[in-house]
């Protein structure tokens, strides 16, 4: 039986609500954290569980903590970023909305544990019904006496704020995303200083993922030493995979980390197998940002192991065979889909979702998205293939921000795996150009 | 009580070491070596607070971090915003990276910016036209449509041309901190993004001229100058007068008796120190409300400089020199007798020539 952290009582009915939550256990984790410990071991359980951060950069979430600058008489700030809104991942979505007050729960033991007495919960501004249901659930939580002044007779306070974002997909970036919080346009700020030393309003700040914050509770109920038995090597714990595409059964599934994704996409008990009579032809395994692999390595390693649900697992071989675990936005493409209109149509997005502010990631998404659409609508030369390969370099690595990287990545791991699709696109644009036409030729399917 | 001076910082750049002081970034460093290793900035402006790091164009790979730490960083940093640390090797114009990455800022730069140098008012004192010099190719790659606005009038006096804008956001910054009623900003997303006024207001405070000599580009552009001139027709003379409302230094800019155009005074990285008021910019267009100071320094490099000779700058010497490096014998074998042509002997131009001593192969 597959262990779970956050999703265990997620089906229980009712368990958005305050009474049924703590009825399965709930807010136990903040009564041992606040009557029995101090917020330097809870620091301590985070770091010895190895969480490491969900949200996509996979930075360990203890050692950001313990980065966050302490000067005397300056408020201190947790934010927590609920901007999902990457291609293909929808998991913090879907614990919000069902179960609230786990995220509540771990924003009171994060607070305390690194001396915030204000937090923020900074969603994404399309969700407003998730919204409405964690100020909901916050409200049950402060008539409770687990939120405002003197929580539980401790001295603790603290005070929980849900913030709707703009909707821009760049809020999901920290500094942006501080910005955005702070009433201001929401543009990346140049690092360093980073957060943990001046955050919101220049004060010392952690911004962690909904996921990485609801693992909290579990880690103070159970020890950071558990926590770090589960999972393998350096990847602790589970994660919520989010899993669209050519498969059986789409859906949220929490996942011991070191699962084979062979299993994880065949299991009946997890994605239940490719759409009947077609065959696994790509694969972006975490979230549209992260390079695209073709089915061969997305099963199996460069040495021919299998491949693993986890982060060094994904990235090993670095971008020429790997990729990355990012978010967890498992995006699964059978032989009926057009890498090509794919990475157009990623490339729209980064192109429609970049700030503007540095000249790269402004001028270069655009430049690549039109070349994509040209090349999709037959209308490509024999040297935009490698236009887009160097303007993805150029891009990569030299903006404020990882949109640029983002942008870049899906590019040029498309052109690196299916340069004979794009190929295909250039000589052949009139059966390019036919409704549902896919190359059909030499490729790895699986 | 003695002053504590604070520890200098010694930082490698491009092979030429200097020491500065704590809290420099590497620009500032670099440029304190010279012109030579500093790298170009195209948003980055040293009065403007929050000023850089969009551009891009001052991207330098740090080769080590520093004594403590000589761990190289592993991405292309923003010159202007990384302060240095004791020991830092820097590589900037020895770098082919960071003159890739260059080659591309220009590149993308250029995608939007039409080449209207010919028509344009800031041609000839243009960042991107030094920048695309130094760094760009002859021929682009983008075949698709670029982006057009229409011309805009952002108040009495100045014009914002949007096609040409690069979005440094220093005419920004400067409407932030220099004025107490900004009502401009950056409107839009990615390259859609647009410098616009609040509502159609108009940019009517005392000091709003500024915004044109921040630009580094012809994207705001004084309606009182556009089309009068070229730069390089006109005499820029140092001048000042006493106003109530700013320092009232300025650099004039003649047409034979003419003032046509008031700026404020730029350093050598073409930065403006002390902004000037609207009236001084605008309004004192006569020689009698100024007093003279002489003629602006200039570089010999500039544009600006082109047709204006100095005492200083031309020495008589210059031509001679010049003959004699590029002397060439003529080896003329015809019989010139009849054609009452005479050679002259060498030993009159020895003094200037000595490459016509030479013996004939």
């Amino acid at each position: 039986m597959a262990i779970k952290i956050l999703t265990e009582h997620i089906n229980v009915p009712g368990i958005e609500t305050f009474d049924v939550y703590r009825k399965q256990g709930g807010y136990t984790a903040v009564e041992k954290a606040l009557k029995t410990l101090t917020p330097e071991s809870i620091v301590e359980e985070v770091k010895k569980a190895g969480v490491r951060g969900r949200g996509g950069a996979g930075f360990p979430m203890g050692m950001k903590w313990s980065f966050l600058a302490k000067p005397e008489g300056v408020p201190r700030y947790l934010v927590c970023n609920a901007d999902e809104s990457e291609p293909g991942t929808f998991k913090d979505h879907y614990l919000m909305k069902n179960i609230p007050h786990l995220l509540i729960e771990g924003m009171i033991i994060s607070s305390f544990a690194l001396g915030a007495n204000k937090s923020f919960i900074y969603v994404r501004g399309e969700l407003m019904y998730v919204i409405h249901i964690l100020e909901k659930a916050i409200a049950e939580a402060k008539a409770k006496g687990f939120l405002g002044k003197n929580i539980l007779g401790s001295g603790y306070d603290l005070e929980l704020v849900v913030q709707p974002g703009g909707g821009a997909y760049i809020c999901g970036e920290e500094t942006a995303l501080l910005e955005s919080l702070e009433g201001k346009r929401g543009n990346p700020r140049n690092k360093p200083p980073f957060p943990a030393v001046k955050g919101l309003y220049q004060s010392p700040t952690v911004v962690n993922n909904v996921e990485s914050i609801a693992t909290t509770p579990w880690i103070i109920n159970n020890g950071g030493e558990a926590y770090a038995g589960i999972g393998i090597g350096r990847s602790t714990g589970t994660k919520l995979i989010s899993a669209s595409g050519h498969i059986n059964k789409p859906g949220v599934y929490e996942i011991e980390l070191g699962v084979p994704v062979e299993d994880f996409i065949y299991a009946d008990e997890w994605c239940g197998g490719i759409r009947p009579g077609h065959k696994f032809k790509a694969l972006v395994a975490g979230g549209s940002s992260v390079p695209i692999l073709p089915a061969n390595l997305a099963l199996t390693l460069a040495n021919g192991e299998k491949r693993l649900m986890s982060y060094e697992s994904l990235s090993d071989g670095g971008f020429a065979t790997g990729t990355m675990l990012g978010s967890g936005g498992f995006i699964l493409f059978d032989e009926t889909s057009c890498i090509v209109r794919n990475t157009w149509n990623f490339s729209r997005f980064y192109h429609h979702e970049s700030c503007g502010q540095c000249s790269p990631c402004r001028e270069g998404t655009g430049w690549m998205e039109k070349v994509l659409h040209r090349i999709e609508y037959g209308h490509g030369h024999q040297q935009d293939i490698d236009l887009l390969v160097d303007v993805s370099k150029k891009i990569e690595g030299n903006t404020i921000c990882p949109l640029g990287d983002a942008a870049a990545w899906p590019v040029a791991s498309a052109i690196r795996h299916f340069r004979d699709e794009f190929q295909w696109h250039i000589d052949h644009p009139s059966e390019a150009t036919q409704p549902g036409a896919v190359y059909r030729g030499e490729m790895a399917l699986v | 009580m003695e002053d504590v001076k604070p520890q200098l910082l010694k930082v490698t750049i491009d092979g030429i070491e200097v020491e500065v002081e704590p809290g420099t970034t590497i620009l500032q460093a670099a440029r304190k070596i010279g012109p030579a290793v500093a790298p170009p900035a195209m948003c980055y402006y040293q009065p403007l607070k929050g000023s850089g790091g969009k551009c891009r164009a001052c991207l330098v790979r740090v080769a080590a971090g520093s004594a403590k730490d000589p761990r190289p960083m592993p991405k292309l940093v923003a010159s202007c915003l990384t302060a240095v640390q004791d020991g830092m090797v820097v590589e900037n114009e020895t770098s082919p990276q960071v003159i890739d990455a260059r080659n591309g800022v220009v590149e993308f730069l250029l995608l939007n910016h039409p080449l209207d140098c010919p028509v344009c008012d800031q041609a000839g004192e243009c960042d991107l036209q030094n920048f695309a010099f130094d760094h760009g190719k002859s021929t682009t790659r983008y075949e698709e449509d670029r982006r057009t606005f229409e011309k805009k009038d952002i108040g009495p006096y100045i014009q914002l041309h949007m096609t040409r804008c690069i979005l440094c956001y220093r005419c920004v910054y400067t409407a932030d901190q220099i004025t107490n009623k900004r009502v401009h900003g950056v409107l839009g997303r990615g390259d859609a993004s647009e410098i616009g006024t609040y509502i159609e207001k108009a940019i009517d405070n005392d000091f709003s001229g500024n915004v044109i000599d921040v630009c580094p580009v012809g994207a705001l552009t004084d309606k009182t100058y556009r089309f009068k001139n070229r730069v390089w027709f006109s005499k820029p003379v140092d001048a000042h007068r006493d106003c109530p409302t700013c320092s009232g230094k300025v650099t004039l800019w003649y047409r034979g008796e003419d003032v046509i155009r008031v700026t404020a005074r730029k350093n050598e990285w073409g930065e403006v120190l002390e902004f000037i008021c609207n009236t001084c910019r605008f309004d004192k267009k006569k020689t009698s409300d100024w007093t003279i100071e002489g003629p602006t320094k200039i570089s010999r490099s500039s544009v600006i400089s082109a047709n204006k000779y100095r005492a200083d700058t031309i020495k008589p010497s210059f031509g001679q020199r010049l003959a004699a490096a590029e002397y060439k014998p003529i080896h003329d074998e015809r019989d010139t007798s009849q054609l009452d042509i005479k050679q002259l002997a060498p030993e009159r131009f020895a003094k200037v020539l000595p490459s016509a001593m030479e013996p004939e192969p």
